[in-house]
C-alpha cells in the first residue's frame, strides 16, 4: 500500500475541512432561504393589502364595485363551517384516538383502522371534495349548504386529531393507570378521570393546528359548490324570543374567507388583486396566529406536566 | 369488611358497554369515509365510462370536454400534473434534504428549536395565499430573467409548490436522522469523518427509509396540490413538458368544472369523477409505496 506523505494528508485534511465548511454554509443559507420565502409572502401581502384593510372592509359585502367589496359574508361563513367542522371532528377525533389507544385489541379489525387513518391523511383535500358532493349534496340533500362544508373539513381533520390525541395518551405512564384501576376505577372512569385530563395540552394543541388547517382549506369548498358571491348573511344562530337558538343556518349557503380570496385573485382587474391581498392578509393572521397558540399550547403543558 | 364483596352495578356495566360501543364507532368512522370516497369516485365515473372508452380516456392527447366536440383523453391534465410536480420537488427534494442534513448534524440546539417551528409555519400557509403569491410576486419576478414567459405558467406554481412542500420533506428527514444513534456518529468521527463525511456515509444511509417516505409524502402532497396551480398555471389543458407554458392538472380541472353550474348528470360534470378516480389512484399508489418502503428498509438500532 502506498504511503501518504505527512503533505499529502494534511491536503487531504485541507480539503475535506473546506467541503464541510462548504457545505455548513450552503445549509445556513438555503435554510434562510427558506425563511426568506416566508417573509417575502407575508411583506408582499401587506404592501398589497395593506391599504385596503379598514373597518368597512370588514363589514361590507362583496360588490362590483372593488372599493366597495368587503369580506363580511365570507369571515361569517368561515366562523360558521368552522363551528360545524369543530362539532363533528372533535368528539369523533377524541372518541376514535381513546379507542386506538385504552380499547382497541391488537387484531386485524384495529389494524385496518388504523391503516385507513393513514391512509386518509395522505388522500388529496379535493377527493374529500368530490366524496361530499356525492354524499352530502347529492345523497343526503343536504345542497352546498354551512352543515356540507363543515362535515367536509371536518372528516378532512380527522386524521389530525385522531393522531394528536393518541400521541398525547401515549406519553401518560401505564402506572397512572393502574394506580385508578387499583383502586377499583372502571375503564371509562380511569379514562374521563386520569387519561383525558392528562393529555389535554396534546389534543388541544392538535386540535388548534388541525382548525388552522380547515380555515385555510380551498378546493373541497370550492367542490362541493360554495358560491363565491354572497351578499346576505345565513340566519342568526341565537336570537331574543323563544327558542332562542336556531339551526336553519347550517342549510344555508355561504361562502368562505379562502373563496373570497380566490374569487378576486381570478379577476382580471388590478383593483380585485388588493381586496385579494388585504383578505389573505386577514386569513394569513387567522392562521398564523392559530399556529402561534399551537406552540404555546406545547410550551405551556410541557413546562406544566412532569411525570 | 362486608364491601369485599362489592360488585357492579348492572346500569354501571351498561354504561361503560355504551361507551365503549360509542368509541368503536367513532373510530370506525375512518373505514367509512374510505368506502364513501371509493364507492362516489366509482359510482360517478361509471355512466363516464359507458360513454367513453377507458382506452381512449388514457391515450388521447385532448381534453376538452366542456367543448361542443369533447374530447377525453386524460394525458394533458396527467403530464400538467407531472410537470408542476416534477418542477416542485426538484426544488423542495435538494433545498429540504440539506436543510434536514443541517439542521439535525450542524445546528446548535437552539437555532434548532427555533427555525423548526417557523419552517413549519411553510407548511401552515393557506394555499390560496400561496396562489396569490405565485400569480402576483414569483410569476413578475420570473418575467424579469424571462421576459417571454406568459403571465400563467407551471414554472411559478410548480417552484411555490416547491417551497410549501419543504417543510414535509425537512422535517420527516430530520426526525429521521436524528433517530440514527449517536454511537453510529462517533464511530465516523474517530475514524476521523467530517461532519459532511459522516453525514452523506452514515447518517443519510442509516435514515434512509424516513428520509425516502420524506420524499413519497412530498411527491403525494405536490400531486393533489390543487389551489396553487389553479391560480397560477393557467386552466387551459396543455399536452407539453415545457414548465414554461401554462396548462392544467387534474386538481386545476376539477376546480375549473366545479366553479362552473353544470347540471348533475351532464358527461362534463361525471368528467371530474373520472379525473378524482386517477387522482386518487396515484396518490394511494405513492402512500402504499411510502408505506411498504418504511416497513421494507426500516433500521432498528
Amino acid at each position: 500500500m502506498d504511503q501518504l506523505s505527512k503533505e499529502q494528508i494534511k491536503k487531504l485534511i485541507r480539503s475535506h475541512k473546506l467541503k464541510d465548511n462548504i457545505f455548513e454554509i450552503l445549509g445556513l443559507i438555503l435554510l434562510l432561504c427558506s425563511l426568506l420565502v416566508l417573509l417575502a409572502l407575508i411583506i408582499d401581502l401587506s404592501t398589497d393589502g395593506a391599504a385596503r384593510i379598514s373597518k368597512s372592509f370588514l363589514t361590507n359585502f362583496p360588490s362590483r364595485f372593488p372599493d366597495k367589496a368587503g369580506i363580511l359574508s365570507a369571515w361569517v361563513g368561515s366562523t360558521l363551517v368552522m363551528f360545524v367542522t369543530a362539532a363533528s371532528a372533535i368528539p369523533i377525533g377524541i372518541a376514535a384516538g381513546v379507542y386506538l389507544e385504552e380499547y382497541a385489541k391488537k387484531n386485524l379489525f384495529t389494524a385496518i383502522i388504523e391503516i385507513n387513518i393513514t391512509n386518509l391523511a395522505g388522500v388529496p383535500s379535493i377527493i374529500f371534495g368530490l366524496m361530499a358532493l356525492g354524499i352530502f349534496v347529492y345523497k343526503f340533500n343536504f345542497g352546498p349548504s354551512i352543515l356540507t362544508a363543515g362535515l367536509t373539513l371536518g372528516l378532512l381533520i380527522l386524521p389530525i386529531i385522531i393522531t394528536a390525541t393518541r400521541e398525547a395518551i401515549r406519553t401518560i405512564p401505564s402506572a397512572i393507570r393502574e394506580a385508578a384501576m387499583a383502586v377499583g376505577a372502571t375503564k371509562w372512569q380511569t379514562v374521563k378521570h386520569h387519561v383525558l385530563p392528562y393529555s389535554t395540552g396534546g389534543i388541544l394543541t392538535g386540535i388548534v393546528i388541525s382548525l388552522s388547517r380547515a380555515i385555510g382549506e380551498t378546493a373541497p369548498v370550492i367542490t362541493i359548490g360554495a358560491l363565491t358571491f354572497i351578499a346576505f348573511l345565513p340566519n342568526a344562530p341565537i336570537s331574543t324570543e323563544a327558542p332562542f337558538i336556531h339551526f336553519d343556518w347550517i342549510f344555508s349557503p355561504f361562502t368562505v374567507m379562502p373563496i373570497q380570496m380566490f374569487n378576486w385573485v381570478s379577476r382580471p382587474q388590478q383593483e380585485f388583486h388588493v381586496n385579494a391581498a388585504a383578505a389573505g392578509m386577514i386569513l394569513l393572521l387567522m392562521t398564523l396566529s392559530m399556529n402561534a397558540i399551537a406552540i404555546y399550547l406545547r410550551i405551556y403543558f410541557r413546562k406544566k406536566i412532569k411525570w | 369488611m362486608k364491601s369485599l364483596g362489592y360488585k357492579r352495578s348492572t346500569t354501571q356495566y351498561i354504561r361503560e358497554w355504551c361507551i365503549e360501543l360509542f368509541l368503536l364507532a367513532s373510530a370506525s368512522a375512518a373505514i367509512f369515509v374510505t368506502l364513501a370516497i371509493v364507492f362516489i369516485l366509482i359510482s360517478e365515473s361509471i355512466p363516464f365510462f359507458k360513454e367513453v372508452s377507458i382506452l381512449i380516456f388514457l391515450s388521447d392527447t385532448q381534453w376538452t370536454p366542456l367543448f361542443a366536440n369533447p374530447r377525453y383523453g386524460i394525458l394533458p391534465l396527467l403530464m400538467g400534473t407531472l410537470v408542476t410536480t416534477g418542477v416542485a420537488l426538484s426544488l423542495a427534494i435538494p433545498v429540504g434534504t440539506i436543510s434536514a442534513i443541517y439542521l439535525s448534524e450542524y445546528a446548535p440546539a437552539r437555532l434548532r428549536e427555533t427555525v423548526k417551528p417557523i419552517l413549519e409555519l411553510l407548511a401552515a400557509v393557506p394555499t390560496v395565499v400561496y396562489g396569490y403569491f405565485a400569480l402576483l410576486f414569483v410569476t413578475p419576478l420570473l418575467q424579469k430573467f424571462f421576459p417571454s414567459l406568459p403571465g400563467f405558467n407551471m414554472l411559478s406554481a410548480g417552484l411555490v409548490m416547491g417551497v410549501m412542500i419543504i417543510p414535509y420533506i425537512s422535517s420527516l428527514s430530520e426526525d429521521a436522522m436524528r433517530a440514527v444513534p449517536m454511537h453510529m456518529r462517533e464511530g465516523a468521527y474517530a475514524m476521523g469523518s467530517t461532519k459532511f463525511q459522516t453525514a452523506i456515509n452514515v447518517v443519510m444511509p442509516g435514515a434512509l427509509s424516513g428520509i425516502t417516505a420524506a420524499y413519497i409524502l412530498g411527491i403525494s402532497r405536490a400531486i393533489g396540490e390543487t389551489m396553487v396551480v389553479a391560480i397560477a398555471a393557467g386552466m387551459q389543458p396543455n399536452f407539453t413538458i415545457n414548465p414554461a407554458e401554462s396548462a392544467a392538472t387534474i386538481t386545476a380541472f376539477i376546480v375549473q368544472v366545479s366553479l362552473g353550474d353544470l347540471p348533475h348528470d351532464s358527461i362534463g360534470y361525471q368528467s371530474i369523477f373520472a379525473a378524482g378516480s386517477v387522482l386518487l389512484v396515484i396518490t394511494f399508489s405513492f402512500n402504499i409505496l411510502g408505506f411498504l418502503v418504511k416497513k421494507k428498509f426500516r433500521q432498528r438500532y
